[in-house]
């Protein structure tokens, strides 16, 4: 590619894409290149898909500042986008007196975050508001600007806005080296050179080995490993609230949820682990997570179990999000977005142009009219295109021929089987594919060769 | 609102055989309403034989038995790619076609939707996520249906009968399984069948042997299996899981609504071959006949 970018950013996650987004509409120049078949390869890919408020958050923290304000740009932008909100919200359930005894402390940091109509709720109100919850939850704190979104479609979103402010996107273009001088950054990916000004590091799982490329990483990356259990159908009925457990020192719970999708998942756990790429389950974490769902709801006994996954946090050695400017390499570092990531993007990248314009020069005057890029809605509750007719191929998901076309279609195609399944929610139902996975198979025959 | 006598839902050899008969007996409101875009069922990719004997005296592979079951519904009402979304008490149906979502209502509904196998993940089986991985059903889908061959060297986990069935689709395409993997210290399929595997195709049976884990990074590289608490790898390209057969009951997972629907053929509980469900069709048709009388 002989053009010179402003902004080259590297990681298709949704940080890197959020990032994309904020400064194509800024009306800079912008290239993204994601090692991956598709966009979301990574972190991304599984995650809880919680809008956090930031209660809970460190006080003070980067972290906290990128997830309020991106969770205020979220509900500003996501109807444009056409993306979903359910409003569910939280609440942080105590199981026995030790977990009870901590949870004005939970209210009161939630207060010091400026996230003022968090309380505490008592056993009956908890009652009241979740009848499914098993007996011996004690009491609560409810949160109520806690929500569920669909994490897919709101990076695949930003990607698309991104592209129609003239930013590229590049797949199967992992950076392999970079080479600073007279100002320019040349890149060196699979996809040939890339020359930029400025580059913004927002590899995830692999950001300090990426940061090597401008200077001694000031952070190392610890992945830092979630499991996950998800519920069929009947589940979702059985819970409003995202129900999240109390953070003590000796256990380390796990959250129930529904999903957007119209399930129930329970998860995530906490590994700590070397592996970067490749998030595995196990039989028995598996086993531990069903059964304490079931503790905590009884009902879901004999519910099936949909689909499991695991998702890898970029996690770092430091307690707060690495996110600044070395001026002097033209770099921005967006590392060690752990846990919070997909509520932050948003955020992160409003903070990242701010970085940009105090150390590497001004935006353009007038940045073009924004254009908005609406994405086919896949979350239950709202109009979904099966409704309107069309031969449906993935029953369980009720999925249309018609959307499968769309999401290999487009500017932004499905690189990949992984790709289409989270654009279109084919095959992620109760069979997994037995009756629809073939038909599929055969639809996109000769589509996933490793195109760029 | 589109009303009928009767309502079919799902088009196998159980609904067919189902409407066959009640327009046999006279009754002539009926619909069928199948999801696929052909009506036959499981049978239209079951590519070995075995199929007709019960109810045409003959011995057929699954798709000529389906097609058989399609002629015999000539003439019939049946209404492919569409799909019922909800069933609701007074015998209404939520149903959605190539136009969109519409109410329909009979005095009678039989849900004869079938069964299917447990894939990986209500398993919980561990591991990775790579391509390559499918129950029997979609393995029959990529050979009889659209001529693909997804592996090359799967492990196929379970042996049942339908096991068998995964071992001679692979055979029909040159696939070649390089284990069959039984938890339990017998195989779960009659004798014969065990003798078929390892006599004729040479596919060692590993029993008390359990499925740990899936590998690879986009497509299957291995599995580890556990026998005797000795865990080990088996280098292979896919694994089919067989069996463990659960009605498809989505639209009722807590039991039918009300005293207007009933259920028939592999929906309704343990596995039965098309002969035993095309009887159990023709059985239901006979009831309904009697009600609605
Ligand atoms: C189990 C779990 C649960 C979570 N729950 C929530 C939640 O409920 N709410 C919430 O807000 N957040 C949640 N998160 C956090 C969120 O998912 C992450 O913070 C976010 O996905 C991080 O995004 P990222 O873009 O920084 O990283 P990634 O998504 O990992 O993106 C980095 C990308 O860079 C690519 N890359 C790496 N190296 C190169 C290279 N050399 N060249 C080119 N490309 C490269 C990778 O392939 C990858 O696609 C959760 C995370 C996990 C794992
Ligand atoms: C992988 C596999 C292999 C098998 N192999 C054999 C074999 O070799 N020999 C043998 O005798 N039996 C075999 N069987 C058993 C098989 O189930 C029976 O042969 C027979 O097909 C059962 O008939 P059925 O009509 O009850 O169900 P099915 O044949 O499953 O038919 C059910 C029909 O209902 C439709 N349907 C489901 N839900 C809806 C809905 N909501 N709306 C509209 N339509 C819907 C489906 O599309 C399908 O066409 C096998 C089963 C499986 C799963």
């Amino acid at each position: 590619m002989e053009q010179r970018f402003d902004i080259a950013v590297i990681g298709g996650g949704v940080v890197g894409l959020a990032l994309l987004r904020r400064f194509a509409i800024a009306g800079l120049k912008c290239v993204l290149l994601e090692r991956g078949s598709d966009i979301l390869s990574g972190a991304s890919k599984g995650n809880s898909a919680l809008l956090h408020t930031g209660f809970d958050a460190p006080p003070k923290s980067l972290e906290l500042r990128c997830m309020k304000a991106g969770y205020a740009e979220y509900l500003r932008i996501r109807q444009k986008l056409n993306l979903p909100l359910i409003e569910s919200t939280a609440i942080v359930v105590a199981w026995n007196e030790a977990e009870l005894a901590a949870l004005p402390g939970i209210v009161e940091k939630a207060h010091k975050n400026g996230i003022a109509d968090v309380r505490a709720i008592s056993q009956t109100e908890l009652r009241l508001k979740e009848p499914e919850l098993a007996k011996h939850a004690l009491g609560g704190v409810f949160v109520p600007g806690e929500h569920i979104i669909d994490a897919w479609s709101a990076p695949l979103a930003y990607a698309h806005q991104a592209l129609a402010h003239g930013a590229v996107i590049l797949r199967n273009a992992e950076v392999t080296d970079g080479e600073f001088a007279r100002d320019v950054w040349t890149l060196a990916s699979r996809q040939g050179k890339i020359t930029a000004s400025v580059v913004i590091n927002a590899a995830g799982n692999f950001g300090d080995l990426v940061e090597m490329m401008a200077r001694l990483p000031p952070f190392t990356i610890k992945p830092r490993k979630g499991q996950f259990v998800v519920f069929d159908k009947p589940a979702y009925k059985l819970l409003r609230a995202i129900v999240l457990p109390v953070p003590t020192a000796r256990t380390k719970g796990v959250v129930l949820f529904r999903t957007a999708f119209g399930n129930l998942a329970v998860g995530p756990t906490a590994e700590d682990q070397d592996e970067r790429e490749i998030p595995t389950c196990d039989h028995d974490t598996l086993e531990k997570l069903k059964s304490r769902a079931i503790e905590m709801i009884p009902a879901l006994t004999g519910i099936d179990v949909n689909a499991i996954y695991a998702g890898l946090r970029p996690a770092s050695d430091q307690k707060d999000y690495v996110i600044e400017a070395v001026k002097d390499r033209n770099w921005i570092t967006v590392g060690g977005i752990r846990s919070t990531g997909l509520t932050a993007a948003l955020g992160i990248a409003d903070y990242a142009v701010q970085l940009y314009q105090k150390n590497f020069g001004k935006l353009p005057k007038k940045p073009a009219e924004e254009v908005w890029t609406p994405v086919p809605n896949l979350s239950e509750g709202r109009i979904r295109p099966f409704m309107m007719g069309g031969e449906i191929v993935c029953h369980c998901e009720h999925v249309t021929r018609g959307e499968i076309a769309a999401a290999l279609e487009g500017p932004l195609p499905a690189g990949d089987m992984g790709g289409l399944k989270r654009r279109t929610r084919a095959m992620m139902g109760r069979c997994q594919g037995f009756y629809c996975s073939a038909h599929i198979a055969d639809i996109t025959r000769g589509r996933f060769d490793g195109k760029p | 609102m589109e009303s009928h006598d009767v309502i079919i839902v799902g088009g196998g050899p159980t609904g067919l055989s189902a409407a066959r008969r009640l327009a046999d007996l006279g009754i002539r409101d009926v619909v069928v309403l199948e999801r696929e875009a052909e009506a036959g069922g499981i049978p239209r990719h079951c590519g070995h034989l075995g199929f007709g004997w019960q109810s045409h005296r003959r011995l057929w592979g699954g798709p000529r038995f389906a097609a058989e079951l399609r002629k015999s519904a000539s003439g019939l009402d049946v209404r492919t790619a569409t799909t019922v979304i909800e069933l609701s008490r007074d015998g209404q149906l939520r149903v959605q076609g190539s136009t969109g979502i519409s109410e329909m209502k009979a005095r009678r509904v039989l849900v004869a939707t079938g069964t299917r196998e447990t894939p990986r993940s209500a398993r919980l089986v561990g591991g990775s996520r790579p391509q390559g991985v499918m129950n029997t059903g979609a393995l029959q889908q990529h050979v009889y249906i659209f001529h693909n061959k997804p592996f090359e060297r799967p492990v196929i986990i379970g042996s049942e009968l339908v096991s068998f069935s995964a071992l001679l689709t692979c055979r029909h395409l040159g696939i070649r399984p390089v284990a069959m993997i039984e938890e339990n210290p017998r195989i779960s399929a009659q004798r014969p069948a065990a003798l078929i595997a390892r006599l004729a195709f040479g596919v060692p049976v590993r029993t008390s042997t359990k499925l740990i884990a899936i590998e690879g990074r986009t497509t299957v590289e291995a599995v580890e299996i556990e026998r005797s608490g000795k865990r080990e790898h088996i280098t292979c390209d896919g694994v089919i899981f067989t069996g463990l057969f659960r009605p498809e009951t989505a639209l009722f997972p807590t039991g039918l609504p009300s005293e207007k629907f009933s259920s028939a053929g592999n929906v309704s509980g343990l596995l039965k071959t098309s002969g035993e469900c095309w009887l159990q069709g023709v059985a239901a048709a006979q009831d309904i006949a009697g009600r609605l009388a």
